[in-house]
Parts: structure tokens; sequence; C-alpha cells
């Protein structure tokens, strides 16, 4: 009999895989949101406010309205009601902005549309929205840098929901820290943020009847769903979204911006699809940025090092409505031992656009200051950095009082301080050398969080030896076309070339959000249990169909495996390739579905306390002649859980670490303190890491599967590999230069006072 | 971007007669030429350039590069910044601008870019950039933001109550250490003005950047001779590694013999508002030893008449280190 498949050798899972849509990206073909023409389309292009603060006073569309191509310049007058949308259960109807566009006449960040021009190409709506005149009543902006909490309750209302301002507390930290007898008491202030991914934030939409599709680069498809139904009051199932690839979100694509909705009215209001792409700058001002924090970190230790008591109080900024909490607090309350703790926070109000999650919410910042707090607490301790940690490992969740699923953090230190040669640190400063640069040596620790996303996957067995697998997940450029076939070619054993994966489109099964790290351990159960109902399928098949070699056995006595059906009595030696078996039954496929609920947000307290954990080393050299400090060497290990896919897995680390540089030396988005402005809202200004910064990078991954999160112990790794390497890059910065920097990034201007001279 | 008419120039009394109708050659100007287009497309983009005629002088026959009789060299205006980089007799004789046009941009705009359009490329002042911010370069009279805003990257030397927008290029720079010379064809003629002269400071008419008038075309740039013996070198700082414009920047040609420095041209980059002759450098520098003492003193004297802004400050300190090490590795002997 001819074998259509091959029996694999092992599971392809922990192998490195090229990405499966790599062919497809680098010929043009994959088709991102923006790529999609239809015929009639029209180019909508939003006036952004000048102001970022007041009132519009008047719009004169007049002379735009009379532009060559122009179909129409809407504004609040005009566009049609557009609902405001609710947050139910999970990730379903988020949106960190409610306000729709145009909803009131008030100007309350810059950069915030107030108006629409529409036109037959993008260039004619550019000239008309240019051609829009705005007059406003200007009041002054705050956008003041430093941080004082404003009033609020001691517990909030937040884009998730409320949360408490004392988010977590055991012991007596305030009486603990007083009588300590080592103590430090710190501020760290992180910038504005913003994600600037290379794709930029835009919508197609198109009306069909009261039916709306929608084409955007969106990392959670099912929420912007429910958020478009609720906006324009459709039923749900009238909404479709599709996003089949994305160039990059680190969560600016989250959640919907107020540009989507505008596509979707204009589009209602002409009849015709409408595509709207941002400008550059527009994503600076209305699409989301991570929150500037201001961070207390008050640590008490006894002079061994043991921590003895610890209290972080921080502060962020939020725009004037909207509610965005960045949980600087995330990993404070389980990452060390410390028997007295408090973590609070408080925000500010400001006139900017409104803060939204950027790679690691919360965690990053929050990281970046408790482990420069650790750093240098250690050094007033005088102990090893490396060894501080491991003296105050926890032995269980002390927040949450519950054990840890799989934690390895002390390993992660030991084997990345032994892959960089930590022992051979001296810890005064701007003693080592290297080829007449100084050499700065630091480490930081990471955490983030572990947790499954509700998912549901559909798995198909077909009679030409090929698998498919759908899911309403998004690849948003980290693997997900690729970890989803792996996981299928696991399962089945059909090799992953005979896999076809289909993603980011509302028709297929419900996906989980692409963010917090989550996809890919929140699809391991959806797809399995997929794949095992069709393989279920296909034995109820050939058991049942006449003249099958099967026919008449008892499915439990069959195997499925490598493509192949068999008794189990006999071994897999034997065996029939399955699309043999779809073929004598005339079936061309057989299918099955597969769900599984999220556990993120469940009301019930968990039993486990799931994280990844990592830490950085890093090396930065330091030339006091010309002020020039750079990163030349990171060693970053990461347990986080079993890696399905080590070639995409290690990409994520390494391009987490060259953010984390950025983090550490370059990014910061400026306000102006005149106008409000993010002035420095272009690729030019706004500074990011580029290869030449970029030192030689080792990633080291533990691999302990984590089996209470599901059946292959996978966790995401998306953003753990940003946390804790700006703390690792400021104390290698102290290092070599003795200069403490506590407000990123570290600037010429910081180093120059350094007194390492040579 | 307002709409535009693109005319291509064949030969440069075509150009001439094109650009000569202009209202201006500066700021404002509704007739422009266009060369590699980095930098002119990017400010009619955000409209902070609105002509209504661009008169492209991509084919004119300015694209040598040719030895002179004298011994120096003679760039035509279009000439690509990447093939002036790496033309031998610049690397050889000029390594002080191979360095600074290499260090500039990426290699793709290197690729496009031209001598005239880098000579006059415009400040990256980011409220200059902006038409809804208020900027006496942009706007004449309606204030400048930067003074009273971010202006962590602007000018320290040449500034004026009413800008003090540095001037980005590293080209200039190293032209202007290498007494560089601008040849101009204008309605009336030919004309040559040294580097020195090209460029004004910002005074009252920040709008006011070059000499250049209504139709004047740059035609080519001549450097005079290398002063024998020299070693020139480009050095730049900045926040990152590469891709961005100099913090503090610095172009040294140095003549040494036997240690004691007898030719010196020093000009400063990303400090200034026009590229940045320090004649006061080089006279603290000529006729001494080459040491580390009368680098600081050099530095020093460059950098005497600073004004710093409110967050530009450390670029006094930063171009002074940067002027001392450009010049300890350029009197280093191999
Ligand atoms: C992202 C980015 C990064 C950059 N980084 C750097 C950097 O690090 N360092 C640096 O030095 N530069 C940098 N640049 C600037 C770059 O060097 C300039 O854009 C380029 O040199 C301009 O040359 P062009 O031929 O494209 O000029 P164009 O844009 O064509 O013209 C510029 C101006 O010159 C005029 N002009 C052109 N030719 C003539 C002529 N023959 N006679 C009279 N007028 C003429 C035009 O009318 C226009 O006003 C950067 C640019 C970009 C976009
Ligand atoms: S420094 Fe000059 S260019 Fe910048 S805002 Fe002021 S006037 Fe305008």
């Amino acid at each position: 009999m001819p074998t259509t498949q091959e029996i694999p050798t092992a599971s392809p899972i922990g192998r490195g895989t090229p990405r499966i849509d790599g062919p497809l990206k680098v010929s043009g073909a994959a088709h991102y949101a923006s790529d999609f023409h239809f015929p009639e389309l029209l180019y909508a292009v939003p006036v952004e406010a000048t102001i970022a603060n007041g009132k519009i006073r008047q719009l004169d569309t007049a002379a735009a309205e009379k532009m060559p191509g122009v179909r129409a310049i809407f504004h609040r007058k005009n566009i049609g009601k557009i609902f405001r949308s609710s947050a139910g259960k999970g990730n379903e109807g988020i949106c960190i902005e409610r306000r729709p566009a145009f909803e009131d006449d008030v100007v309350r960040y810059y950069g915030q549309y107030v108006a629409l021009a529409v036109a037959d190409t993008f260039e004619s709506a550019k000239a008309a929205a240019d051609a829009v005149v705005v007059t406003y009543a200007k009041e002054k902006p705050n956008v003041e840098f430093k941080l004082t909490a404003d009033h609020d309750p001691d517990t909030v209302e937040t884009s998730y929901g409320p949360e408490k301002r004392v988010q977590s507390e055991r012991g007596d930290a305030a009486a603990a820290f007083a009588s300590a007898p080592v103590k430090l008491d710190q501020t760290y202030v992180t910038p504005a943020e913003t994600h600037v991914p290379i794709e930029l934030q835009g919508t197609t939409a198109m009306w069909d009847g009261d039916h709306l599709t929608v084409y955007e680069e969106s990392q959670a498809i099912f929420n912007l769903r429910s958020v478009l139904a609720q906006m324009f009051g459709l039923p749900y199932e009238n909404v479709r979204v599709i996003t089949k690839f994305v160039g990059s979100g680190f969560g600016s694509k989250l959640w919907p911006w107020t540009h989507c909705p505008l596509a979707v009215a204009a589009a209602r209001q002409l009849g015709k699809p409408v595509k709207l792409v941002l400008g550059r700058k527009m994503t600076f001002q209305a699409a989301g940025h991570r929150a500037h924090t201001q961070q207390r970190l008050r640590l008490g230790a006894t002079p061994e090092g043991k921590l003895v008591s610890l209290q972080q109080d921080y502060v962020y900024e939020r725009s004037m409505l909207e509610e965005y909490h960045e949980n600087c607090g995330e990993a404070t309350s389980f990452h060390y031992s410390v028997p007295n703790l408090r973590v609070h926070f408080g925000r500010a109000r400001r006139n900017i656009g409104t803060p939204s999650d950027m790679r690691g919410p919360g965690a990053v910042p929050g990281l970046y200051a408790t482990e420069s707090a650790m750093n240098e607490l250690a050094d007033q301790l005088k102990l090893d950095l490396v060894q501080f940690r491991i003296l105050n490992e926890p032995k269980i969740d002390e927040g949450e009082g519950i054990p840890f699923s799989s934690r390895h953090y002390v390993e992660c230190l030991q084997l990345g301080a032994e892959k960089f040669g930590w022992s051979k640190r001296n810890p005064d400063v701007g003693s080592m050398k290297r080829d007449g640069l100084t050499l700065g040596w630091g480490v930081a620790g990471a955490a983030w969080i572990a947790t499954r996303d509700d998912a549901a996957a559909n798995v198909e067995l077909r009679d030409d030896g090929s698998v498919r697998v759908a899911c309403g997940v998004q690849d948003i450029g980290t693997g997900t076309y690729t970890v989803l076939a792996l996981l299928t070619a696991d399962k089945t054993g059909v090799p992953v070339e005979k896999v076809e994966v289909v993603l980011g489109d509302t028709m297929l099964p419900h996906g989980p959000v692409s963010g917090g790290s989550w996809a890919t351990a929140s699809v391991v159960p959806a797809v399995f249990a997929a794949a095992d109902n069709a393989m279920t399928a296909l034995l109820n098949a050939a058991t049942t169909t006449p003249g099958s070699p099967f026919e008449n056995r008892k499915q439990d006595d069959l195997a499925f495996k490598g493509g192949r059906v068999f008794v189990k009595a006999d071994g897999p030696g034997g065996g029939v390739p399955f699309a043999d078996l779809l073929k004598r039954a005339d079936l061309r496929l057989v299918t099955g579905s597969g769900r599984s609920e999220g556990i993120f947000g469940s009301k019930a307290k968990p039993k486990f306390s799931m994280h990844s954990y990592g830490c950085h080393f890093a090396e930065v050299t330091w030339q006091p002649e010309i002020a020039r400090l750079r990163v030349s060497r990171v060693v970053t290990v990461i347990d986080g859980g079993r890696i399905i896919n080590p070639l995409a897995g290690r990409n994520q680390i390494e391009g987490a670490v060259v953010m984390g540089i950025g983090m550490a030396l370059l990014e910061h988005t400026t306000y102006d303190p005149q106008n409000g402005a993010p002035i420095n809202s272009n690729l030019a200004d706004y500074i990011v890491a580029v290869n030449a910064d970029v030192p030689k990078l080792e990633v080291h991954f533990l691999d302990y599967p984590d089996l209470e999160l599901n059946a292959i112990g996978a966790r995401g790794i998306g953003e753990i590999g940003l946390a804790g390497i700006a703390a690792a890059i400021t104390a290698a910065t102290n290092h070599a230069t003795g200069v403490r920097v506590r407000e990123l990034p570290i600037r010429i201007e910081d180093l120059l006072k350094s007194s390492v001279l040579a | 971007m307002k709409i535009f008419e693109l005319t291509r120039a064949d030969d440069p009394r075509q150009a001439i007669a094109a650009a000569a109708k202009a209202n201006t050659a500066q700021q404002g100007a509704d007739i422009r030429f266009i060369a590699g287009g980095t930098n002119l497309v990017d400010y009619m983009k955000l409209n902070v350039e609105t002509p209504r005629q661009l008169v492209d002088v991509n084919h004119l026959p300015f694209d040598k590069i040719e030895a002179l009789p004298d011994g120096g060299l003679s760039i035509g205006a279009v000439v690509r910044n990447s093939d002036l980089a790496y033309h031998p007799i610049v690397r050889k004789n000029y390594a002080v601008l191979s360095e600074a046009l290499l260090s500039g941009a990426s290699p793709q705009l290197r690729n496009m870019a031209t001598t005239a359009g880098n000579l006059l490329q415009r400040t990256r002042c980011m409220y200059f950039r902006d038409t809804a911010m208020p900027c006496n370069k942009r706007e004449p009279g309606s204030g400048c933001a930067a003074i009273t805003g971010v202006n962590r990257g602007l000018a320290i030397l040449g500034t004026s109550e009413h800008c003090i927008a540095s001037n980005p290029s590293d080209m200039n720079v190293a032209l202007a250490a290498l007494e560089a010379t601008i040849h101009i064809s204008g309605p009336k003629g030919e004309r040559s003005v040294t580097i020195g002269d090209f460029h004004l400071l910002p005074g009252n008419t920040p709008n006011r950047e070059t000499v250049l008038e209504p139709g004047d075309l740059i035609t080519h740039v001549t450097l005079p001779p290398p002063s024998p013996g020299n070693r020139s070198l480009y050095l730049k700082l900045r926040d990152r590694a590469s891709f961005e414009f100099a913090l503090a920047s610095a172009a040294v040609v140095i003549t040494a013999d036997g240690g004691k420095i007898t030719r010196a041209r020093v000009a400063l980059g990303g400090v200034g508002t026009k590229p940045w002759r320090s004649m006061e450098a080089e006279g603290e520098l000529t006729g001494q030893s080459a040491t580390q003492a009368v680098f600081q003193k050099a530095a020093e004297a460059a950098l005497r008449d600073a004004k710093p802004q409110s967050q530009n400050g450390f670029k006094v300190e930063l171009a002074k280190r940067c002027l001392v090490h450009a010049l300890k590795l350029v009197t280093q002997t191999a």
C-alpha cells in the first residue's frame, strides 16, 4: 500500500523551526491589514488637534470640502452615531480610550482627532485634512513631568476593573523599615515610551448592509469585534475582523484606538470601503504609550542582607478621561522573600494621549525600579548582587500564600553568572578595564505572569494526508503560525510542512489575545483537544467503514500516532496512514473542535503562582574621554517553561533585550512643556537602538515545563526578556562610571558627572 | 504636501532662469531646486516647505569629482554623498570629509543625498518641523518655541535670541575645516563664496540661512590642495551608535612637525548655528606641542563664547571632550 505520510522520528516541539510564514514575508506575499485593496476604496486622514487642552471653537471645512477628489469632511455633527463600549468578562470589550472620537468639542490631548477628511486618494485626503481650519479656545495643558498623586479613593476603577490602591500588604512595612539596620530610600523614574512598531496602525472598513468587515492589524480580533459591535449597535455576528499579519504591536495594537471606529463610521456614511492608516506622528499622539512612572522604593535589610521590609509607592500618569492602570507592582509581592511589604499606587492626570499596555506593562517599569533598588541595597551592604538575590529567594509566593508552579530563578542567576563569568567581577567602581575601556558589570532579575486566555481551535485531517488547524488568534510577528503548526504536528504526527495554519479571522474559532505573552500557552490545550477530537472522528470512521482494515475493532484498541492508525497490541510498526482510511471511507476530511477556558481574570483563588523568571547580566564599556557608554555584552537566562520553538524563542528574547538597551539608554517620549505635544514624534527624534547599538547577545533557556499551565508546560516569552534589562544596564553603568542613574534613559548629561576619567 | 509642478533642467541656464523667478531662495521659496530630495521632500510632506515648482537638477553636468591642476579637488553639486565619501582622492587627501560623510545618515540616504543638498540641509529643530508651533525661522516673528522648550539638541554657539537652531550637517563641518569654496552660478553670473561666508548666523533673520539669492545654483565645491603632511579626522558624538545627528562633533586637520603643530584647522558640529570653524582653537594649537594641555586650551578657547540653553549645557563639556579627543587621535603617531 502506498504511504502518503512519513513517520516523523520525534516531536518537532523543542526543535528550532524556521517560521513557516517566512517565505510569504520575504517575498511580499504576506498581506498586512493595510495591504488589502477594494474597488471604490476611499482614503481617510484625520485632522489632529494642535492644542492639548481646550475647546474647539470653530471648525471651518469649506475650503477642504471643495478640494479635488474630496468626498467628505467628517466631524462631530456629521459622523453619525458612535456608541460607547463597555468591558465584559476577560478580554471582551476592552477599549482603553472609551470616548469615541468627536464625542464632544473638548480637546484633552495634543493630536486628538477633531475631524476626518475622506477622498479618492490618500494624497487628496491628506491635503484636505491640512486645509481644515480649526480655531480653539486654548488653555494651558498640564504635562508637568513630576508626578504627584491625585486624590483618589482607596479603590479605583481602571480599564481592567477595580483595583485597590494598596495592592499588596503583609506585616508592618513602615515599622520594619523604621527599625531596619540598613535602609534604602530612592525614587526611580521611567519616562513615557512609545511602541513604534514598524507597521503603522490602521483600519480598512467595509459595510455590506448591516454587516461590517474590518481589516485591522489587531493583537485581539475578538475583542475588537465586541467593541465594534457595541460602538455601532450591531449583532456580534455581523462584525468580522481580519488580521492576517501584524508588523509588530508591542501592545499598541491590543486594544482599539479612536481612529478605528472613525474609519468604520466614515465607511458607513459614504457607503464605500474606507482605509485609514495613521502617520507616524499620530501613533505618538493617539495610539497609546507606556505611561511615565515615578516609583519610591524603601527597602530595609539586616546587615547580613536579609530583607526585612519592602515598600513600593508608585505614581503613574494617565490621560484626562481614561483609567489605564500601569501595574508597576506586578512582580513586587512575590519576587523576593520579605516579611513586611506594602505596594501602593497613585495616579496623576495629564493632558496626554491615553497610555496603554506596552511590552511587559507594569512589570517592566516596576522591575526596573525594584531591581535597581536591590542592586543599590546590595552595594550598600557590600554584598554580591547575585548572592544578595539568592539570599532572599522565597519558598512560596508570599504575596498570595501559595506555592509556585515552577520557579527556577536561583538557577537562572547561577547559570547566568557562570556563562557571563561573573565571579571575575571586582565590585570597585571603575576598576575593571579592557582594551583601554572601563568595564561595568551589572545584573537584574525578571519575572512575568504566566496565564491562559480562553481559546478555541479546529483541526481537520484531510484525505491528502495534510492537516489544517484554524484558530482566531493573531500572529503579531512572534511566530504563532509556526507554533500552531508545531503543536498540530506534534499531536497528529504529521510533518510540519503538511500542516496548514489559518489564523487571524473572527470567522474562525475564538482565539486568545496576542498579548501578555499568553497566546502560546492559551492555544496549547485548545489545539490539543481539537486534534484529539479529529483523531477520534478518524478512528470512528476507521472502525465503522466497511472494508476498513480496522472494521469492527474497538476504538480503544487502536492508536493514532505518527499520522498512522494501528492496533495498539501490534505496536506502531505496521498501521495505516490516516489518509488511506479517509479515502476508503470516501471522506474528504474529518474535523475536531477544541476549546479551553482561560484562567486569567478568574475569581477563583489560584492553586499555584505561575510566572516566568529570568535574569540579565550586562556589560557596558565606558570611554570617559568622549563620555561614550555602550552595552558590550548581555547574557540572558530565561525560565519560561517548555520552549516550543527555540529559534523563535531566542528571537523574542533577543528582540526584547534590544528594546531594553533602548529603554536604558535612549528611549523617551518628550512632551513639549508649552503646548503638550509629544514633540519627538518621529523615528529620527525618538531614538531606538539600531544594529550598531546591539552587542553579542547570549540567550539560555532552562526549559522546565510548567505543567500546571498546560499539557506541554509552555509559557509565553514575548515580554519577559524586557523585564529587568534596564536595571542590569544601570547597575553596569554605575559599576563603570560611579554614576547612579535613577531616571531613565541614562544620558550623556548624567555620564559627564562621572569621576572615572580613564 | 501642497501640489507642485516638477520640471527637469537639462542645462544650468535653464535651471537658473526658472529659479530666478522665485520670491526668495530662503524659507518660503516658491521655486526650489530638487536634488536627492532627502531633505526637501521631508519638509514638503510636513508643509514646512511649500514650493509650487520644483526644478530637478539631478541631470545637470555637475556629477564629477575632478582633481584640479593646483592639487585641489572639484566636487560637482550633484555628486552623491556615498560617491564622494568613497572617492580615492577624498580618502587619501581629505580623510576628514570621507569620515564626516560616512558618519551621517544611512547608506540609503547617502546614495541619494548630494553635495549641494547636504550643504543646504536645514535644521532638525523639532519646532521648525511642526507648522503648528511658533518658530522664527519658519515664520518670522512667531517666536522661538525651542528657547523655552525642548532644546537639548540645539546650538550653543552663534545663537541669537530669535533662534538657536543647529546646523545638522556633518559634511559641512569637514568642509569648514578644509576651507572649501562654494561655486555659484546665478542670474548675474558666476561667483564663489568661502564656506565660512556661505551660511549666515541667525541674528534677527533666522529665516535667512545662506547668501543664496533667487536663481542661484550651486555648481560645485572646491577644496584647496591638502597641506603637505597633514592628517585629518572627524569625530562624532551622539546618543546612539549610528544613524543619528551629532550632539557634538569635531573636524580637525593638523600638520605637525616633530611633535609641534605647524598648522591647525578646527571646526565643530552639532553645537553651532552654522558649521563652526574655530580660529580661536586653531590659534591655541598653532606653534604648540601636541599635548593634552594644549588640546584642552584649544577646546576651552573654542567653547569660550558658548551660550547654553536650559537643556543643552552639557554640550559645552561634550564638545570640549570631543575636540580634545579628536586632536589626540589625529596627532597620535601611528
Ligand atoms: C533620516 C535622516 C537622517 C539623516 N542623518 C544625517 C546625519 O547624521 N548627518 C548629516 O549630515 N545629514 C543627515 N541627514 C541629512 C542628509 O544628509 C540630507 O538630507 C542630504 O544631504 C540632503 O541632500 P539632497 O541632495 O537629498 O538635498 P535635497 O533635499 O534635494 O535639497 C536640499 C536643499 O538643497 C537645495 N539644493 C539642492 N541642490 C541645489 C543646487 N545645486 N543649488 C542650489 N540649491 C540646491 C534644495 O532646493 C533644497 O532646498 C539625514 C537625513 C535623513 C532623512
Ligand atoms: S530654534 Fe530656530 S528653528 Fe527652532 S524653534 Fe527656535 S526659531 Fe525655530
